[in-house]
């Protein structure tokens, strides 16, 4: 944590973080009731109001409540997009290495037609074949994650392997799934943990991109339907676009830059090990 | 030659494969749709329950799941991807009609980041740690962060609105009579914007692996010989370093066109642009399932094709690729 706090990107990118995992807490006690609820003029211009300081949208919505509450929708559908496409693609990737043959080949040509179908055009035909909700697009954003995960699991798991303590535990009898799950994975995680940070920014994206589509979920708040909804004003109050977008583009960089700084501060530890 | 023919051929006996997978899921997808096509059908016109039985009957929608899943295979073995009921036409015209137009979109696009992305990125890689290259590096991954869709939109306000530099949106100005040379520029000007939202991100992205790379290459004893034998530092850095660091960034260019495809979705959306990704959100907004689909398998097909290509000229231009195949 000490050598993370050297590392200057890192810094910001954990303070930018904190944030909005804040804001997304603070969001129901600061701005309690319906954020779709209308709260003042319609087309209020930022800081004219110091009760409304963001300004109202066309219908006279609050902007800064409703900033504060997607940020929630947009924290959870990346971290819950993410943990899911992880925890599947690390059993996926596990299975294909350590199984190898004919288990391995049909996992990994089945990884490669998730790759071939562009992941944002997938996501679309799930949502809008299930319907939408939050649920079903944290589900849709997983489908074509999981990949990435997957294929780096299996490297790992191929190196993995042929080690002894693997050896040891097929001597003692125990059975090659429990193996594979128990012993292996654990192993070949921490590389594929790696690539957290790339995943959740695509996903916090990818949710937006719905979104804006009129493809997310109709009872929340999120970025993406405010930059939609300002979409249709953006020649008299460009600010309802600008504004949600800003805060999406700080979001994925806090993503990355810790991200970054957590895979730098740990490759420095262990070159000094 | 052979070397290329080899690794062709094997690549694209994986791909069948991929691509039954692929046609396998969008079937699941679209029986798990609810409703079918003889319910679309009615909705639109009309009719009574004998009818709606007549036709499920004769489009042999009232057999198995695996016999549909036969015939499903047959059709599009045949390139026939089906009937749209939004359009009421082939789905496959359809999707031929949009497709040139994402294909210029993406070839634009691809050409702007690729391009401009490495060149920036041999600036910044050609002194590591130097100022320049810090200040690109952080431009870079801010650039990275930025979602396409409010980067048009942002464009839009800047560009479009307030400066009037570009039209709003369109892929050409209609009914405009020009032809030829005139023809082309006119294009040109409306997908400044669309190519620049589309590209950016992948600029980004190709100016780190760019970067990146030639900071690994720069260690490697081969330059410090090429260093050792007096050449010039513009030649060690073209020559040497930024030749060798340039492989990655042809794969990427497979890798990435699957994420550049499903961008255009929205980029097309905003801009008009009556392409691929426009017609898919069309279809969305229409509730077409199959017109949908038929979308995602032609993605694929484009997809695995660009890949084909690109694994290709990546036979090309590394002599190790292969080598082991042909000597087998």
């Amino acid at each position: 944590m000490r050598r993370l706090a050297s590392i200057p990107e890192a810094l910001v990118g954990l303070g930018i973080l904190a944030i909005l995992a804040a804001m997304a807490l603070a969001a129901s006690a600061l701005f309690p009731g319906d954020p779709f609820a209308i709260k003042g003029a319609p087309l209020l211009s930022p800081f004219q109001d110091w009760s409304l300081p963001l300004g109202t949208d066309r219908l006279g919505r609050d902007v800064m409540a409703e900033l504060f509450h997607g940020a929630r929708t947009s924290l959870a559908v990346g971290l819950a997009a993410a943990a899911a496409a992880i925890a599947v693609g690390a059993v996926i990737g596990t299975l294909a290495g350590f199984a190898g043959g004919i288990v391995d080949e049909a996992l990994m040509r089945l990884t490669d037609a998730f790759q071939t179908v562009p992941s944002f055009l997938l996501a679309l035909a799930f949502v809008s074949v299930v319907g939408p909700s939050l649920t079903v697009v944290v589900i849709a954003i997983a489908l074509s994650a999981w990949t990435g995960p997957a294929r780096v699991a299996r490297a790992e798991v191929l190196s993995i392997r042929e080690r002894d303590f693997v050896a040891g535990a097929r001597v003692i009898g125990m059975h090659p799934l429990e193996i594979a799950l128990r012993e292996v994975l654990p192993n070949a995680l921490a590389p594929v943990l790696a690539l957290s940070s790339v995943i959740v920014a695509s996903a916090i994206l990818i949710e937006a991109a719905l979104s804006f589509l009129g493809l997310g979920d109709p009872n929340r708040v999120t970025w993406g339907s405010m930059i939609a909804e300002g979409r249709t004003v953006l020649r008299s109050a460009p600010f309802l676009s600008i504004v949600p977008g800003i805060a999406l583009v700080l979001t994925v960089l806090g993503v990355y830059l810790a991200g970054e700084g957590v895979v730098e501060g740990t490759a420095v530890r262990k070159s000094l090990s | 030659m052979s070397r290329a023919f080899l690794l062709l051929r094997r690549r694209l006996a994986g791909s069948i494969f991929v691509l039954l997978i692929v046609i396998v899921g969008t079937f699941l997808l679209l029986e798990a749709a609810p409703g079918d096509a003889v319910d679309a059908y009615v909705v639109s016109t009309g009719g009574d329950a004998g009818l709606v039985e007549a036709m499920r009957q004769s489009w042999g929608l009232d057999q198995s799941a695996a016999t549909r899943l036969a015939s499903y295979l047959w059709a599009l073995l045949h390139l026939d991807l089906g009937q749209s009921v939004a359009f009421s036409r082939p789905i496959r015209d359809v999707i031929l009609e949009r497709l040139p137009v994402t294909l210029i979109l993406m070839g634009a696009s691809t050409a702007l980041s690729f391009g401009l992305g490495s060149a920036l990125g041999i600036y910044a890689g050609a002194r590591p740690g130097s100022l320049r290259d810090r200040f690109l590096s952080t431009a870079s991954l801010a650039l990275y962060a930025v979602p396409g869709f409010w980067l048009a939109l942002v464009l839009v306000i800047a560009f479009a609105v307030d400066l009037r530099w570009f039209p709003i949106s369109g892929f050409e100005t209609i009914a405009s009579g020009k032809a030829g040379f005139a023809h082309a520029a006119d294009i040109a000007h409306h997908l400044v914007l669309p190519v620049t939202s589309l590209g950016v991100i992948y600029l980004a992205l190709y100016l780190r692996m760019m970067r990146a790379g030639m900071a690994e290459v720069w260690r490697l004893d081969f330059v410090r010989a090429a260093r050792a034998r007096g050449l010039s530092r513009r030649r060690i850095v073209l020559a040497h370093v930024a030749r060798n660091a340039l492989l990655p960034l042809v794969t990427m260019l497979g890798l990435q066109s699957a994420q550049m495809l499903g961008g255009s979705v929205v980029i097309e959306s905003i801009f008009s642009v009556p392409g691929l990704g426009r017609l898919a959100q069309e279809a969305v907004a229409l509730r077409d399932t199959p017109l949908l689909l038929g979308i995602i398998l032609v993605s694929a097909v484009l997809v695995i094709l660009i890949n084909l290509l690109v694994d290709i000229a990546y036979a090309f231009l590394d002599p190790r690729v292969g080598a082991s195949e042909a000597g087998a």
